[in-house]
């Protein structure tokens, strides 16, 4: 069996999976070729019903490939999958896991059993991730009375009760308020930072997320890695054009409205800049050139929209997204069957 | 050890950290049976509403059978008999819904891919809630027997302690086998053994022989001792029990204790053959993370 290149950390290899469904067999993933070094901070960035839960849960020997390789630490995801298990770990969104009616500590500690810990040493490791995830008030309250930002600093802790080599990130922000995300943020900035090799896969849509933690962004959609980089270079790749961001009263039509002007390469819709009204429309351009904002600006009083802020912006990995894919992350693709995968 | 709250052992290699031996393997897998144990008994020490549900209410069958006994004047040991059945029941209720279905729940809470991706067999999961679930069903048992034999003055007669000890425990054995077998068929088939768990319950029920000698049930008998622990241990258990009942048994209990060593080997060997089975399949397919199919 060859093994893969050391200090590679997860590497997959024309990495394909097809769901079963009706009418038609679903390809969640279609050839992803990936090679992530140990140390690195890798994102996979990427609309719902892109692939990249699936990817996940094949790297974490929950699902098996329909062809192809993936090897995490350099084992085999199909036939050294309990090798992988003893140093890797997963924190979800979103995870309810557990029972509601252990105490905090107690949850850790039963966690922290199917990790094989002492019992002793297993109660101390749980005092110091809770201290550690800001759980301390927390300590001796039901889980089942947490609250979403606490559930997830919980799940958290659960992830690095086995101080992994390895974990699997997959939208652990998602649903937390901006505070509490970036705690989280923060708290994997210093798991990784706290021992060399390191390394970590994390999965999100949020674009600014995988911006700020990520070493590299893998553009994923529809099963396949469309671009692969820093998020710098990534960024190079859309710099070229002029971007604009927009915001409107109203925009009958929607953004193709605009989308089909001369010199407009892209419209499309994206998150209000803080504390802008709520009932208007945000949308970023991408334009040959600066010279095709006065094309837009037209259009828009022609449609009685009324402007309420223009800003020339730098390119974002929205923006790179946009470029390749050719919609925004929340506009939906075309219909999909149903699968039991996420994402 | 490391300064860092972030890192807690001694940082080696991914791939020295992961190369276990067979000590620490089963050291683990001991110690996960424990963890999967602790919220059973943590949480019927810490809800004592479980006490109602599970034995006051319980414990209302086996008052009316023992008035439609007493009504129809039957022999005073099958007010004994019904106390019996009613204690043995807990435990054939735990098997079917706290370990079948509760692998089911697991996975739809998201528990069942935290399992599956920690370095234990999902056996020690199983074994696990069986070894928790043992607890309330032993003390459910325990305080039928007693309420009953106090409430409606059951006498016993033991003669063989050892061989009523061997029996019990065998019993109990191949029962939980049989759960950890039928755990598999939920982990593959989801909602469908759900429906596959209540359409065992009430025939099993019948065929038990809960709340009658077996021998009742003429040939059908013999069915229900191939196939059901509840009914052979039952029955062993109620002839050691009332040794002074003449003819109740279905088979002599030396043969029946036989019989339940032969099942607990064969459900425990087939539970083990399904769950690596029905995980490789379910990894295959992906049902392990398919929160509600």
């Amino acid at each position: 069996m060859s093994r893969q290149s050391p200090g590679v950390a997860i590497e997959a290899r024309a990495l394909r999976r097809v769901y079963k469904a009706k009418p038609a067999p679903v390809t969640a993933l279609d050839g992803v070729d990936l090679e992530v070094p140990a140390g690195e901070m890798f994102g996979l960035l990427g609309p719902n019903g892109a692939g990249k839960t699936t990817l996940i849960k094949i790297l974490t020997t929950l699902l098996l490939p329909t062809s192809g390789t993936a090897r995490v630490a350099g084992f085999d995801v199909v036939s050294e999958a309990s090798r992988i298990r003893r140093i890797m770990n997963m924190v979800s969104g979103g995870e309810q896991s557990g029972y509601g009616i252990l105490l905090v500590r107690e949850q850790l500690w039963m966690f922290g059993q199917f990790y094989g810990l002492g019992s002793r040493e297993g109660w101390k490791r749980v005092d110091e991730l809770i201290d550690l995830v800001g759980l301390g008030e927390q300590r001796l309250q039901r889980v089942s009375a947490l609250s979403t930002g606490q559930r997830q600093k919980l799940n958290l802790a659960r992830g690095l009760i086995n101080d992994p080599w390895i974990l699997f990130l997959d939208e652990p922000t998602l649903g937390l308020d901006v505070s509490a995300a970036r705690e989280v943020r923060d708290h994997f900035r210093n798991w990784r930072s706290a021992v060399p090799g390191r390394t970590a896969l994390l999965t999100t849509h949020y674009m600014a997320e995988a911006d700020e933690l990520c070493d590299r962004v893998a553009i994923v959609d529809r099963g396949r890695i469309l671009a692969l980089g820093t998020p710098a270079e990534l960024k190079r790749r859309v710099q070229k054009e002029s971007l604009f961001r927009i915001e409107v009263d109203r925009l009958p039509g929607g953004p193709a409205t605009l989308g089909r002007l001369p010199g407009v390469l892209s419209a499309v819709t994206s998150a209000a800049a803080p504390g802008a009204p709520p009932d208007g429309v945000t949308v970023s351009l991408a334009l040959a050139d600066d010279g095709a904002l006065a094309g837009v600006v037209a259009a828009l009083a022609a449609a009685d929209a009324h402007l309420r802020g223009l800003a020339k912006s730098e390119p974002t990995l929205e923006d790179v997204f946009v470029e390749l894919v050719g919609r925004g992350l929340d506009e939906p693709d075309e219909p999909a069957a149903t699968t039991g995968d996420s994402g | 050890m490391s300064a860092s709250p972030y890192a807690h052992g001694p940082a080696a290699s991914p791939a020295e950290e992961s190369a276990w031996g067979p000590g620490r393997v089963l050291a683990t897998n001991l110690r996960a049976i424990t963890g999967r144990a602790y919220p059973r008994v943590r949480g019927s020490l810490r809800e004592k509403s479980w006490i109602f549900f599970e034995i006051a209410l319980p414990f209302l069958s086996v008052c009316a059978f023992v008035l439609v006994y007493r009504a129809l004047a039957a022999p005073e040991a099958y007010i004994g008999f019904a106390v019996l059945g009613g204690a043995i029941l807990a435990f054939w209720l735990n098997v079917l819904w706290a370990m079948g279905a509760q692998l089911y729940w697991d996975r739809g809470e998201g528990n069942l891919e935290i399992y599956f991706t920690a370095p234990i067999s999902l056996m020690s999961i199983l074994l696990g809630m069986a070894v928790g679930g043992l607890y309330m069903s032993a003390t459910r048992a325990l305080l039928i027997i007693a309420m009953g034999s106090l409430l409606f003055d059951v006498q016993y007669s033991v003669d063989q302690w050892v061989l009523l000890g061997v029996v019990f425990l065998l019993t109990l054995v191949a029962l939980y086998g049989l759960g950890m077998l039928m755990a598999s068929l939920f982990l593959f088939w989801g909602r469908e053994a759900w429906h596959l768990a209540n359409l065992f319950q009430e025939p099993v029920y019948f065929l038990g022989g809960l709340y009658a000698p077996i021998k009742v049930l003429g040939p059908l008998a013999a069915l229900a001792v191939g196939i059901l622990p509840l009914a052979v241990g039952l029955d062993a258990i109620r002839q050691l029990t009332f040794s002074d009942v003449p003819d109740i048994g279905f088979l002599p209990p030396e043969v029946e204790a036989v019989i339940l060593v032969l099942m607990s080997i064969a459900f425990l060997l087939l539970a083990r053959i399904a769950l690596g089975y029905f995980e490789r399949k379910a990894r295959a397919e992906g049902r392990l993370m398919a929160r509600w199919q």
